[in-house]
């Protein structure tokens, strides 16, 4: 069946194919019209779930938590300020190993607030355990909510899954999606498992005091948990190809990387847009391609050094920013390829906020890198201070000052 | 029901690390035997999570998730949400007892979104809160629901404010069952539980939680201090159903006059944490104070008891 639906409603469309049971979330924009369609699905019959309306997302995730708890697959939605306020339970649902879904619809944090997209969010969530698979498009998001199931509930995995794509331009931009059969996704979608539930027969004790002589190795099998992930999610997409339909990339969806020599990297709706900047300088003769990042966590170690050390240079788009130091993706991008080949890699910040990233735009920075024209550090071609920017002008001249003095 | 009635299974297992005296202790155990096997519990982080013993031991006989300070109502919500799901699907035959076993730190303060949230939506779930009046596992910091007065160690003058009445804040959501307790009353308490055990819906059992290294009374004294705070009239018993509030046990026999209010200070002599209000001198105004507000609470009782029984009488007379 064809669609042309929103990517939050194409997204309830996978909580509800994945035959999603509990669903615990809070409203928050752009994210409200995921949990507004599994109401309506829940409300018409089309699915059998129990849907919790809590009253924060700090609710929702232990709600959440405590479902997954008893051994049932649940689903929850949020973005942003709701993500940021569920940080500690983020903690708490990869630490007590259960497997889970939750999609965050990737949106700038305030002050001030801002509703459009970037992915402060997310990354700000990279060390809590969770995977973090990123998306492209609508029928990305679809596949990828119920791979995620698949991912999350592996028992080599049992951990968390966070599906994220881009606020407004994925959200609520209608494109047009195939649904696939219910009995394909039965087929590639086993019934609910999990590595441990609350359980009335053996009852246990989940989550409780643990001294030094325990607590590194808890650590240390999630860290597996998430290297083992890395096959898992692979797997995942190969077998969602054969028994459903639709492959989008393993940990990485590589484009034109055959014979390139140069290459962007990027994450999210911002990397369709690389995609056109790739073919419009391969026209002007420049061998350009572009390594989409889909899983931040865990990081595509391999296909980084597989495909960027042959290189001369690589552009790594960063939509947030860790500060004090540099764009994120930037920093695992240099740190995968470390003492591997001879590639320079580039980063820009940009599309803060929901700013608009162009083709132009990125082509232009892409020669740019490609020609040795930009700083070796994180750059930030699209910043413009002007007089509405009384503070962050302030400063800037302040420090200039100071330099000028010195 | 009478002590020795009390079922014999043990689901509040030996070993665990609680303090000599602990009050908390006590309380899960009668809850447990109320209650019985087929009961989910979820311990939110409290004195709890740590005297049930650490990793890879546990002292209590039930499946249980140990959870964040700010999540009881909420991980209240997801148990019973899955375990319809799962009564629905056949994979359980009944629905167990969802139970949230909280501090009153966790309930009084950080919790109070949650819990709220989940009376709101009439989560079927038994809460309770063993208050023991203090962050005992942090070490006695105030919490909301510390006493007007009292040592903590960041309030060591004593408390200036008062404490807030979360037993009555559920009352106000409209919730099927609140009930108050006390470790001096076992018997009241294992029949609140039972009780609660046989409504669908949120319910609420608050536990005063007399704590010995805390509150500075001597291990062997838990009881003893707990029997105080009813018979001065400092901790009620009563129970909240269908719109009625009906006194208990030690409450309801002071209000019917069948025994006596005690003087506050038998109870706040009884333990260190007031010691500043008769040492080095007595502090009139505000033992006064203490005491002023009780008896006004109880005199208004006594005085609408009174008024009931007349009318009564009046009603039921024969005609002339
Ligand atoms: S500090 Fe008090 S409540 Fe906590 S374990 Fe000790 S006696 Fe029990």
């Amino acid at each position: 069946m064809k669609l042309v639906e929103t990517g939050n409603h194409v997204a309830a469309w996978g909580a509800r194919l994945a035959r999603v049971e509990v669903v615990s979330a809070y409203p928050i924009t752009p994210q409200t019209q995921v949990i507004e369609e599994i109401s309506r699905f829940i409300d018409e019959g089309e699915m059998e779930c129990e849907y919790i309306p809590v009253e924060s997302e700090h609710s929702a995730m232990a709600a959440l938590i405590a479902s997954a708890a008893m051994g049932v697959r649940s689903f929850s939605a949020t973005s942003a300020h709701g993500l940021a306020y569920m940080h500690e339970l983020l903690h708490w649902a990869a630490g007590i190993r259960l497997p889970m879904v939750m999609v965050n619809v990737n949106r700038a944090l305030g002050p001030g607030w801002n509703i459009w997209c970037d992915h402060q969010d997310t990354l700000s969530a990279r060390d809590t355990g969770w995977i973090q698979l990123h998306c492209a498009s609508h029928q990305e998001i679809l596949d990828t909510v119920i791979q995620a199931y698949r991912i999350s509930e592996d028992p080599e995995v049992n951990l968390p899954v966070m599906v994220c794509y881009d606020a407004i331009f994925l959200s609520h931009n209608y494109m047009q999606v195939e649904i696939p059969d219910q009995e394909a996704v039965d087929r590639f979608l086993p019934p609910f498992r999990s590595l441990w539930r609350l359980d009335l027969e053996h009852p246990l004790t989940h989550g409780s005091v643990i001294y030094p002589d325990d607590y590194e190795e808890v650590r240390y099998s999630m860290f597996q948990g998430l290297e083992n992930a890395r096959g898992v999610i692979r797997a995942a997409a190969e077998e969602y190809r054969e028994k459903v339909g639709g492959y989008h990339g393993g940990l990485v969806d590589a484009y034109r990387m055959e014979d390139a020599e140069h290459a962007l990297v990027a994450m999210g709706s911002a990397a369709s847009e690389a995609r056109v900047a790739v073919d419009m300088l391969r026209e002007a003769g420049r061998r350009f391609g572009l390594v989409r990042v889909r899983s931040y966590r865990p990081f595509p170690v391999e296909e980084m050094v597989e495909l960027l050390s042959p290189l001369r240079t690589a552009l790594v788009l960063d939509r947030s920013i860790s500060f004090g130091m540099e764009g994120p993706l930037f920093s695992e991008v240099k740190a995968s390829v470390y003492g591997r080949g001879e590639v320079a890699v580039y980063d820009i910040v940009t599309g803060l906020g929901g700013r608009d990233i162009t083709y132009e735009f990125i082509a232009e920075n892409a020669t740019a890198a490609a020609d040795g024209r930009l700083e070796p550090r994180t750059a930030w071609p699209s910043v413009r201070i002007n007089e509405h920017h009384l503070v962050s002008k302030r400063g800037l001249e302040g420090l200039w000052g100071r330099r000028a003095a010195r | 029901m009478r002590l020795r009635d009390f079922p014999e299974e043990e689901l509040f297992l030996q070993g665990s690390a609680a303090c000599h005296g602990c009050p908390g202790s006590a309380a899960i155990r009668v809850a447990f035997k109320a209650l019985g096997r087929n009961t989910v519990l979820a311990v939110i982080a409290s004195c709890t999570s740590v005297f049930q013993s650490p990793f890879p031991v546990s002292a209590l006989g039930l499946p249980t998730l140990n959870m964040a300070f700010a999540t009881g109502g909420a991980t209240a919500s997801g148990l019973s949400a899955a375990a319809d799901r799962l009564v629905a699907k056949g994979v359980l035959e009944e629905k167990p007892t969802i139970l949230v076993w909280a501090g009153d730190g966790g309930t009084y303060d950080i919790g109070i979104q949650a819990l709220s949230g989940a009376a709101e939506r009439n989560t079927d779930f038994i809460y309770v809160c063993y208050n023991n009046e203090a962050y005992s596992n942090t070490g006695t910091q105030r919490s909301g629901a510390t006493p007007y007065a009292a040592w903590t160690t960041n309030t060591t003058r004593g408390k200036e404010e008062w404490r807030k009445d979360v037993a009555q804040i559920m009352v106000a959501h409209g919730i099927p069952y609140v009930a108050t307790a006390s470790l001096a009353y076992p018997t009241d308490m294992f029949r609140k539980f039972a009780r609660a055990k046989e409504i669908k819906g949120t319910r609420y059992i608050e536990i005063q939680a007399p704590c010995p290294p805390g509150w500075k009374f001597p291990s062997s004294h838990t009881v003893k201090v707990a029997r105080l705070a009813v018979q001065t009239g400092m901790w009620m018993l009563y129970e909240h159903e269908n719109g009625r509030t009906a006194y208990t046990a030690g409450t309801q026999r002071i209000i019917q006059g069948q025994s006596k209010l005690l003087p506050v200070e038998e109870y706040l002599q009884a333990q260190g944490r007031f010691r500043h209000l008769f040492h080095p001198q007595r502090d009139e105004e505000r033992i006064g104070e203490i005491q002023r507000r009780i008896s006004h609470v109880f005199e208004t009782l006594q005085f609408t008891h009174k008024m009931k029984e007349h009318i009564m009488d009046i009603e039921l007379a024969p005609p002339h």
